[in-house]
């Protein structure tokens, strides 16, 4: 059986503005599994949401412009930039389903809970209301809410903020989707709520077999759910690999800075932390070469002129950037970062 | 440690807010503890558990249902306006918001010139001159241009109007800063920015902080001293390297093994604590220990009555039961 579920190739994404054209994605390659759980990392502004907006067809849609040339979303051998509204509208909540940043602004207020989930429920299955009522109370039990009967009545302001982001789990999770998208789930969240709700994805994908692709800026809540990391900076894929090379093994200088500028609860007090200088370039004038080149400390002169190609480290890692060039100076960069092959333990 | 000079004393202090018709909100209740000179101090809790509130009522944006607040040997409730404005010249508020905090009509040289021109700092003929070239100074400090005086926040990014809100609140030379999540609405890129300057500020001027913040690493990292927080109250207090060494109270245990490590091989091993549930709402709290509804370990005692806040060993206070 073929692993495959969904295939991303070359996805261009910009948006016209009063400034000029954004390019906020450009050419972004990477494929999901079956039960695989995919992080996409990176600062806000990197495209990331965009992306996975994108991949569900929710961008608004004069003012977006997606290349179409030689690119390609492919779920499962269908490519869904092809496809037009009424049957993107079919795909998304039976196939992808995606849950937000902020649950409070992306359910609906008038609206009760059981009915915000029944409703996809019933548009997409051949089912009456009733029957999709008892889906919904299944699925509220699903992720854990206590008293599901009596909270199938209750309006999303009756619910805390845990519980909210668990109701629109049980939204998205209502059809059974192949692909969940989770686009910050936590970020609004206190930590003790984030580690329940971090547990619950990871469990429910388990016992469900989905695809997972987790959109976030913080490496910490990916460490323990998540298999493969690509991280994305202005719109492309500078790094990718499996946890373990992209936390002990890094190749892109910007992984390596976002690690390093966590504070570890082992390090000293009041040190200095390491800290990127400046802020990511403007897409509407994308710099020519690496687009990481005017924060890095290790850059060189192609870096300014010449874009790297992803080089490939191993079946899994791939990193996009010059300082892996037989011919870079690497006089003074740290070994780790340039170490080739052999991954260091801790 | 008795070289340690005290420079805010906080004694039994309470917020009550009231909500609908006779019901209390204690968002604070009954908090004691002191701020040295020179030292950051941290403040950390799930939302909801009263930390802002304690920041501010500190501040004097509130005031206290009960209790005291001594800065120097007054107390800053009792203040008339005169002494308040007094006041509001050593202690300032960095806020959480970047986005809400700064007036959008307003220049940003106007913004942080505001307390300049409120306490009449500089007098005489060449006090524009002085306060344009203060203002200047300010913008190198927090590592922004002089050409953005006169520019408006909307032109900046998240990480650049936190500067803007640290740049504001040193302006008239304070020597106590209330820093409310200044952090937590930026990007963990810019955050180590952010910190590194307010490290390097303290480090030059002899600041005091009261930093406030949800995210434990960080506190970790910048304080001094740590005070938990839980549904109004002070449930830990300690030295920051005491309290990630040895952490006492079931909660703190607890929200330390909640927080994300960016290891993947540690967070495979690693034992969480499970806290189940969400906090509790303030209004009309349970009788006993606050935290005894979420907590494994509670025993019927904590169901019954409040533990006493003591010091269990030098320096290290703790609110519960089942710590002797």
């Amino acid at each position: 059986m073929n692993n495959r579920l969904l295939e991303v190739k070359n996805l261009q994404v910009s948006f016209n503005t009063y400034a000029g054209t954004a390019q906020a994605v450009r050419g972004v390659d990477f494929h999901l599994n079956r039960g695989e759980n995919l992080a996409i990392v990176g600062e806000s502004g990197c495209g990331k949401t965009v992306t996975s907006k994108a991949i569900m067809g929710l961008l608004p849609s004069p003012q977006t412009i997606i290349g179409k040339e030689n690119s390609y979303i492919n779920l499962e051998g269908q490519n869904l930039l092809e496809l037009d509204d009424d049957k993107m509208a079919e795909i998304r909540g039976r196939d992808i389903s995606m849950i937000f940043q902020d649950p409070m602004t992306s359910l609906n207020p008038t609206m009760k809970i059981g009915e915000q989930i029944s409703e996809s429920v019933f548009l997409h299955n051949n089912i009456s209301k009733e029957e999709a009522r008892k889906v919904a109370l299944n699925m509220l039990e699903l992720v854990r809410i206590p008293n599901a009967k009596l909270r199938m009545n209750q309006y999303p302001f009756e619910f805390s903020g845990g519980m909210r982001q668990r109701a629109m789990i049980a939204i998205a999770l209502a059809c059974n989707p192949k692909i969940l998208i989770a686009d910050e789930p936590t970020t609004a969240l206190d930590v003790t709520i984030q580690a329940q709700i971090m547990d619950l994805i990871s469990d429910l994908q388990k016992e469900l077999n989905m695809g997972v692709i987790l959109v976030t800026h913080d490496l910490g809540v990916v460490a323990s759910v998540s298999h493969r990391i690509q991280v994305m900076y202005a719109g492309q894929i500078v790094e990718r690999g499996t946890v373990d090379e992209i936390f002990y093994n890094p190749k892109h200088p910007y992984t390596f800075a976002l690690l390093k500028s966590v504070p570890k609860l082992s390090s000293n007090n009041k040190e200095t932390l390491y800290s990127l200088t400046g802020t990511p370039p403007d897409l509407i004038n994308p710099p020519k070469g690496c687009p990481f080149a005017a924060r890095c400390e290790f850059g060189m002169k192609i870096c300014r002129v010449e874009e790297p190609k992803p080089m490939s480290f191993g079946d899994t890692q791939e990193a996009s950037c010059w300082l892996h060039d037989s011919r870079a100076d690497i006089t003074g960069v740290p070994r780790e970062l340039i170490s080739r092959g052999e991954t260091y333990g801790k | 440690m008795e070289s340690k000079e005290v420079l805010i004393e906080v004694k039994n202090l309470k917020k009550y807010f009231k909500v609908g018709r006779k019901q209390v909100l204690k968002a604070v209740d009954n908090v004691s503890f002191n701020i040295y000179k020179g030292e950051t101090l941290g403040l950390v809790g799930e939302s909801g558990c009263g930390k802002t509130t304690c920041g501010k009522t500190i501040m004097g944006l509130y005031d206290a249902t009960d209790g005291e607040v001594i800065y120097e040997g007054e107390n800053i409730h009792s203040f008339n306006t005169q002494e308040k404005r007094e006041f509001t010249k050593k202690a300032q508020i960095i806020f959480q918001d970047p986005y809400s905090s700064l007036n959008p009509r307003m220049t940003v040289g106007d913004i942080i010139g505001e307390g300049i021109d409120i306490h009449h700092i500089y007098k005489g003929a060449n006090r524009k001159k002085e306060r344009q070239e203060k203002i200047f100074e300010l913008l190198d400090t927090v590592g922004l241009n002089k050409e953005h005086t006169s520019r408006f926040p909307h032109e900046f990014s998240g990480g650049q109007r936190q500067r803007i809100g640290i740049a504001r609140a040193l302006a008239i030379n304070p020597n106590f800063i209330v820093c409310d999540e200044p952090i937590s609405a930026l990007d963990v890129s810019i955050q180590a920015q952010v910190v590194n300057l307010l490290i390097e500020l303290q480090r030059e001027r002899g600041l005091t902080y009261l930093f406030i913040a949800h995210d434990l690493s960080m506190i970790k990292h910048i304080s001094d001293r740590v005070g938990v927080m839980y549904l109004g109250g002070l449930v830990e207090f300690t030295t920051s390297d005491e309290l990630y060494r040895n952490p006492l109270h079931p909660y703190t245990q607890a929200l330390l093994s909640a927080i994300p490590v960016p290891d993947p091989e540690e967070e495979r091993v690693k034992k969480r604590i499970p806290i189940d549930g969400e906090i509790p709402s303030p209004i009309n709290p349970p009788p006993g220990c606050k935290f005894a509804s979420r907590c494994s370990l509670a025993i019927d005692k904590c169901k019954e009555k409040m533990p006493e806040f003591k010091e269990i060993s030098h320096e290290h206070f703790v609110a519960c039961h089942l710590v002797k």
